[in-house]
């Protein structure tokens, strides 16, 4: 009896899927990380020491916080309003914003990523629109400029800031709202005293994710904005694909992953701690 | 209502339809353009025509490359559902003191950089002696659909009160068929939803992919991304409506089997 207690049998289902990506994900992760910190058999941070040293790596570095930071911004800013739009609408309202998260979601950043190629060229929609509007004297090209790499990044990346704080504002009663205002709270305070404290771990596990997702996009940089400018995620591909420089590759890698593990692993931490306070 | 309170909805209405006219952006500037006449992405388009989707019928890489990338998602999705189900009933289970920290792991690859894991795994295949291209892209793969199974199982099982299926065998059925009739239809909606957006992520994988084929064997986004390089036209539209449509198919079976606000909860 006591032996069945401390080994219940059924968790022997788990063991399958646990074991797998043991050895398919985290085997080779750890791998990773133990040769990054090994040259030539022996323990040595000198590839960390020489990549940390070359001051184009702080511009890779820069480049990548720079961007994840702003394209982080712009989702929050247009993102959290969304998220209170939906919590709050019903009907064709909340259907149409819903399939306007869940249908792009759906469909490949390739895709995406091309047709915003189309839409940011100098004859393109953004710029027909500007002009139209006499906001822009002469069109412009907002295609490989930072500009347009966070217009782009951030429509792919919008709904992973849209989703978490939707799911903790629903959860929110809307009576307590009334309440404030009952007690004569103002529309100001009610918001900043209620309704973003209830609203702050959806905030930021939604940071957490659209930062690390754009500090490691790949594919999204590569067509609209180029080569000329480098992020570690961009940095690590071509050292692999293109340069077959794989201990520079393995640099940022270890680099890249570092930051995105220690936002995930802290917001993780942060969004329990807001958690348990509200 | 108060002038400020007012103002304030008007600004947060106008910022959410903002935020949907620029999140449906890009699937209407591809579908259109597929439907254009110009070759260099003219908008609005000269005259409308079929050409591209013609071209895309005659195109004789394409079509090896999707059934590839459809057999592999369909493979690892399903692969992904049994072992993803069966993990998540023995953690929820078992009063297993880890078990937070186990689901944590299982769901991590959906947050860590696409392109670290598959350099990590590019490396421990070589080291392991593993060159064959379709047994390296399955492997990988369950890796990426894994997680979005295991997540929303979870999420379904720990909403369920197991002694239902103890209802069931005391009313007289014997414990598969409880399990069948219990437990199953309890868990399709997240069957359905975990293992559609697991077989689009991988349909969609780029950053994994990328370093387990090779000239001859290709996936989908690969083959997309080259052609956008090298030699784009609208065929790439034509492509990339088809994957809309597909899309947007999903979208509507989803909300018809489970509704809009349940695929919401990711």
């Amino acid at each position: 009896m006591n032996s069945a207690r401390r080994i219940d049998p059924v968790i022997l289902l788990a063991l399958p899927a646990v074991l797998y990506l043991a050895v398919v994900y985290g085997v080779p992760l750890i791998v990773l990380l133990g040769r990054s910190v090994m040259v030539g058999g022996m323990p040595s941070l000198s590839p960390f020491i020489s990549f940390l040293s070359d001051p184009f790596s702080w511009t890779v570095i820069w480049n990548t916080v720079r961007i994840a930071v702003l394209v982080t911004l712009v989702c929050l800013f247009i993102g959290y309003p969304t998220a209170l739009a939906l919590a709050r609408a019903g009907g064709v309202a909340q259907a149409l914003i819903l399939v306007a998260i869940i249908l792009p979601l759906s469909v490949g950043v390739v895709v995406k990523a091309f047709a915003w190629q189309i839409v940011l060229r100098r004859d393109g929609v953004v710029s027909q629109f500007m002009t139209g509007l006499g906001l822009w004297s002469e069109p412009q090209r907002l295609l490989f400029t930072e500009a347009g790499l966070v217009i782009g990044a951030a429509n792919v990346f919008v709904p992973f800031m849209i989703l978490p704080i939707y799911s903790v504002l629903k959860l929110v009663d809307p009576r307590l709202g009334e309440a404030a205002a009952t007690l004569g709270a103002s529309p100001l305070y009610r918001f900043f005293k209620v309704a973003l404290p209830l609203s702050l771990p959806g905030i930021v596990t939604g940071i957490a994710f659209v930062f690390s997702m754009a500090a490691s996009m790949y594919v999204i940089p590569n067509l609209l904005i180029g080569d000329r400018f480098q992020t570690l995620a961009t940095l690590t591909g071509r050292s692999f694909l293109f340069m077959r420089n794989e201990q520079l590759g393995s640099t940022t890698a270890v680099v890249l992953l570092v930051l995105t593990v220690a936002v995930v692993v802290g917001s993780a931490a942060l969004s329990k701690r807001l958690g348990g306070a509200s | 209502m108060t002038a400020i309170e007012r103002i304030a909805s008007a600004v947060v209405w106008a910022l959410a339809a903002f935020t949907v006219v620029f999140l449906l952006t890009p699937l209407v500037v591809t579908v259109l353009v597929s439907f254009g006449s110009s070759t260099v992405f003219t908008l609005p388009a000269p005259s409308w025509s079929l050409r591209w989707y013609q071209a895309l019928g005659r195109s004789r890489e394409l079509w090896p490359v999707v059934w590839a990338s459809v057999q592999l998602a369909a493979l690892s999705t399903a692969v992904a559902l049994v072992l993803g189900t069966l993990c998540a009933i023995g953690l929820l289970r078992s009063q297993f003191k880890a078990r937070d920290a186990i689901v944590t792991f299982l769901v991590s690859p959906l947050m860590l950089p696409g392109l670290v894991i598959g350099i990590a795994m590019l490396e421990t295949f070589r080291a392991a002696g593993l060159r064959d291209v379709w047994a390296s892209l399955i492997l990988a793969h369950v890796v990426i659909t894994l997680p979005y199974v295991v997540r929303t199982v979870y999420a379904a099982l720990s909403l369920f009160d197991f002694t239902l299926i103890d209802a069931a065998r005391t009313l007289g059925l014997p414990y598969p068929k409880a399990v069948m009739k219990v437990l199953v239809p309890a868990l399709a909606p997240a069957f359905l939803t975990s293992g559609m957006f697991a077989f689009l992520a991988s349909m969609d994988n780029y950053p994994i992919s990328i370093f387990f084929t090779n000239a001859w064997t290709k996936t989908l986004p690969i083959q997309m991304l080259q052609y956008v390089e090298e030699s784009p036209d609208p065929t790439i539209a034509a492509i990339s409506a088809l994957l809309i449509l597909l899309a947007a198919a999903v979208l509507v079976i989803g909300d018809r089997l489970v509704g809009l606000r349940r695929m919401a909860d990711l």
